[in-house]
């Protein structure tokens, strides 16, 4: 879209509320075109057998390391885009058509409407203030009533809102436009407070998400609070069906800058369709109160080519479509899968404990307390 | 001094004597006992005053709590929660509990301002204090249920308060947010406390209907000869419609929450899908209520306005007509809006686009108000008190509010920005800035006609101008916060959002300064205030309780005025 592509770089210079019509916000928006830099080989891969091995509620990814090939590196995060910029002030840059055209929505039609009618209702109070203000006009008028111009003032912003409604209702289609057969499925469980991640068209075997502590994000080149132990990856430029859902409580899967926002509601499937038409790493965050630890769940998602996908699927022991038969490593994961869902919710965290421990690094003394207290009910 | 011994009439035996004693004695400032006055109180003025003092008090704390939730979210990282959880949870707190204890704070505000500030100031203050009077009553319809009305609402916001003590689950306190949402509020808080928060929604939910009751019934009932509904001052007509939403949403929000506690304590899965039940219905019945509540809120705001915006004119209210059926519209349509809350949680598309459109109709009667508004103004002769200043810092915030209102409005936007800071800016904007402007409006408004004193003007013109800085600076980043997409309900945050969440406290301390001249105010006028004048606005003011001495008598119309 063209208001990514002529974006101006200077947004941590312009504080001005009023800038924000400008709407050309966009950060680094040339690196748009270019593939985000590899991570030299410091950082460890996200696949390594220690990071997710004590964790006995999910064996599947770790089941066969050794018959695994090695994951390719992990791509490092770049400023500006799909996280946050310090300072800024407008909508992160888009990656996916829905994006795009959402955020189009957003720059081109909504706020100039808003803006524009702040600032003819601020106009016209100045006006009366300084028109009718008592020493300009000591005799006020006794007009109370004119039919003409409250139709008119009803009117307009019917018409005005009709406007707005056409390009919404659309735009709400669009969203809504079902995966298509050759989509990849995948599949995010919200759990207090973690995701689990599930992959059933690659042989089904699982991922654990963590948040990393602050000291290993540092480490990593990461933001803090936004990295995760293990990010999932998908491939560039394929539709993504995203099968949403919780263990316990209601989370909501959201990453800004594929516009993506899922509840995770216990006892439901919510699908959410989204295509990353960029290489990169994309954060987002828990966005419905689950609890003590809501803040410190956020979700990691790393685009990369469809061959670097394969590669990290099996890497995972996972399978592509296409392959012979499942490995025993999957009949695994399809029995890690029965443990997630809601019937045996209370099962999970307690199963998962250690890993909270090893991978948040607080004690866990108080971890998932209510989870377990309470479901007896 | 009158009390019970020396006067059984006062309150006790029998109110046909009562009534009697009136009469043959014409003392229309005839005032019982300290005791019988304040805590048997059925006068509408007095318990309208209670109101006030108690929205105050509440005021006062949750504004607390928010300044604690400002202090902590100054900078990234947790600064004082592990501190403040070992006063609540005991020295050997958790990291898991202060973080609990976070979310004990977002509960608190969000409920104490809701609950506990706005509808009590706005409804049981300044509603009990005027309706009767605006409309030529010498009270409330049913005045001792008027007494039971503020009545419930102590215990309520006592036991809100306590149940921070108590165990929620992971820590002390509460930690559901204000809307309660299952299965966070069943299986997810184990302890009493989360019981204790839903009592206390209980009580003061059966306050609010006994009051809607006896509003609906004085205004239908008790108007004086020649009050017409078409004649009522705008203020009582928002009151009406108030009192509307609230009869007809409250009941709802009982149901959902009753079911919550009988699925914590009794074995029932309403909200349990393990049991057959659904999580989502809970926040459809939360939101029937809910969104109707928003504009319980707001509503007696936009009455306030309309009666200082014309009396500050001099000019009456342009399109009286009009603006009273808009009020009456954004309370029908505001009870057929309610999913739009809901955006992210799986509905269908037919859904989100009914809901889309059924929100942005209530922009019209709203622009309607906001236009009328203005058009009172035009060709008025203005003079800008600070009951004046106070409406328009109103017209002009709401409107910012109600602009990202119709952004949010959108199903298919609201997905990036939903449980974002935006959608706090947003709320803030409407009522923070909104209904707290209209609060203070009236307040500034009525105190010369409440006390019978003159309240600073410099320092009202002072604490207006340091509140409008101090809440834009605190809530207009909250905009840019919420469109990198921060999420809210947070107690620490990615550092990339370092410079707006300072700013944003800031703007707190400067919000906290007004208030300091805001009391330094009200307590310098009642100490030292000039007398005020039956009329101190002039000839704009033209409704009844203008008529009456300042403050009024204990008991006003004996003969009921004649309106033509």
């Amino acid at each position: 879209m063209t208001f990514l592509k002529s974006a101006a770089a200077a947004l941590g210079l312009i504080l001005l509320p009023a800038a924000a019509l400008a709407q050309q916000g966009v950060p680094a928006a040339e690196a748009l075109q270019t593939p985000a830099p590899i991570v030299p080989g410091g950082a460890p891969a996200p696949a390594t057998p220690g990071e997710g091995a004590p964790n006995p509620g999910a064996p599947a990814a770790d089941a066969t390391p050794a018959a695994n090939p090695a994951a390719p590196p992990m791509l490092r995060p770049q400023g500006g885009i799909g996280q946050p910029t310090q300072g800024g002030f407008t909508l992160q840059p888009q990656v996916t058509p829905n994006g795009r055209r959402a955020a189009w929505m957003h720059n081109a039609v909504l706020m100039p409407i808003i803006v524009a009618i702040s600032i003819f209702v601020l106009i016209l109070l100045l006006w009366v203030i300084a028109r009718y203000r008592r020493s300009a006009n000591p005799t006020p008028s006794k007009t109370s009533h004119n039919t003409l111009i409250e139709v008119i003032w009803t009117v307009a912003p019917v018409l005005l809102l009709v406007a707005i409604a056409i390009p919404s209702l659309g735009l709400l289609a669009a969203q809504f436009k079902p995966a298509g057969s050759d989509a990849l499925t995948i599949k995010a469980v919200g759990n207090q407070w973690y995701w689990t991640y599930q992959y059933p068209d690659n042989g089904e075997f699982e991922l654990i998400s963590n948040m990393l502590p602050d000291d290993e994000a540092a480490r990593r080149g990461e933001p803090r609070l936004l990295a995760v132990d293990n990010r999932i990856v998908v491939p560039v430029g394929r539709e993504i069906k995203m099968i949403v859902t919780s263990n316990d409580v209601i989370h909501s899967w959201a990453v800004p800058a594929f516009w993506a926002k899922m509840d995770a509601v216990p006892g439901r499937l919510n699908e959410l369709t989204f295509t990353v038409e960029r290489p990169g790493v994309y954060y987002g965050q828990c966005s419905e109160l689950c609890g003590a630890r809501h803040a410190f769940m956020p979700i990691a998602v790393e685009a990369v080519s469809p061959a670097a996908f394969e590669a990290w699927v099996r890497s995972k022991g996972g399978t592509m479509p296409g392959d012979a038969q499942p490995t025993e490593a999957a009949n695994v994961a399809e029995a890690a899968d029965d443990t997630t869902t809601p019937a045996e919710g209370a099962a999970q965290p307690i199963a998962n404990e250690p890993a909270l421990q090893n991978e948040v690094g607080t004690p866990a003394v108080a971890t998932n307390q209510s989870a377990t207290d309470n479901t007896g009910n | 001094m009158t009390d019970v011994a020396a006067n059984p009439n006062a309150y006790g035996a029998s109110a046909f004597q009562a009534d009697h004693a009136h009469e043959h004695h014409h003392d229309a400032d005839h005032k019982p006992g300290f005791f019988a006055r304040w805590f048997l109180s059925t006068n509408h003025k007095d318990i309208g005053t209670l109101y006030l003092i108690f929205a105050i008090i509440a005021g006062i704390i949750g504004g607390a709590v928010s300044g604690l939730m400002r202090m902590e979210l100054h900078e990234p990282g947790i600064q004082y929660l592990n501190l403040w959880a070992t006063y609540v949870d005991g020295p050997g707190a958790t990291p898991d509990q202060a973080h609990h204890l976070w979310n004990v704070l977002i509960t608190a505000h969000g409920l104490i301002m809701v609950f506990f500030m706005v509808m009590p100031a706005m409804i049981g203050g300044f509603g009990n204090w005027f309706v009767p009077i605006m409309i030529g009553a010498p009270d409330m319809a049913f005045p001792r249920m008027n007494n039971v009305s503020f009545w419930l609402i102590v215990p309520a916001f006592l036991l809100l308060l306590g149940s921070a003590f108590f165990s929620g689950g992971t820590g002390n306190g509460a930690g559901t947010g204000w809307t309660v949402y299952a299965p966070l509020s069943t299986s997810g808080s184990a302890g009493p406390a989360v019981d204790m928060a839903i009592l206390s929604l209980h009580l003061a939910g059966a306050s609010s209907i006994l009051g809607a009751i006896n509003f609906i019934t004085t205004i239908f009932n008790m108007r004086a000869p020649g009050m017409t509904l078409h004649k009522m001052p705008l203020f009582v007509w928002s009151v009406l419609v108030t009192a509307f939403l609230l009869l007809l949403a409250l009941p709802v929000l009982a149901a959902a929450i009753t079911m919550l506690l009988t699925d914590r304590n009794f074995g029932t899965a309403f909200f349990d899908a393990q049991g057959g039940g659904d999580p989502v219905l809970y926040q459809h019945l939360f939101w029937f209520f809910g969104h109707p509540e928003v504009y319980i809120m707001i509503l007696p705001g936009f009455g306030i306005v309309s009666q200082i915006v014309a009396t500050f004119s001099r000019k009456p209210v342009f399109g009286y007509l009009g603006m009273a059926y808009a009020m009456v519209a954004i309370g029908v349509v505001g009870f057929v809006v309610w999913a739009h809350h809901m955006f992210t949680t799986g509905m269908s598309v037919n859904t989100k686009m009914y809901f889309t459109a059924a929100t942005m109709i209530i922009a019209v009667p709203t622009g309607v108000k906001i236009f009328s508004w203005i058009a009172t103004m035009w060709g008025g002769s203005l003079s800008f008190r600070t009951p004046m200043m106070w409406a328009i810092g109103f017209i002009f915030m709401f409107t910012v509010g109600g602009v990202t209102g119709v952004v949010l409005a959108n199903g298919g936007i609201d997905d990036v920005v939903h449980d974002t800071y935006y959608v706090v800016a947003h709320f803030h904007y409407v009522l923070s800035l909104g209904a707290v402007f209209s609060l203070f409006a009236g307040f500034y408004y009525w105190f010369p006609k409440m006390s019978g004193k003159m309240y600073s003007e410099l320092l009202g013109q002072l604490h207006f101008w340091v509140f409008f800085i101090g809440v834009n600076v605190l809530f207009f980043p909250m905009h840019f916060l919420g469109l990198q997409g921060m999420p809210r309900r947070y107690p620490d945050y990615p550092d990339a959002y370092a410079t707006w969440n300072d700013i944003a406290s800031n703007g707190y301390i400067i919000m906290a300064l007004g208030m300091v001249i805001f009391f330094v105010n009200v307590a310098w006028s009642l100490a030292a205030g000039k007398k005020a004048g039956d009329n101190p606005w002039g000839e704009g003011a033209t409704t009844l309780e203008w008529e009456l001495s300042s403050p009024p008598p204990y008991h006003q119309f004996e003969t009921l005025p004649k309106i033509d």
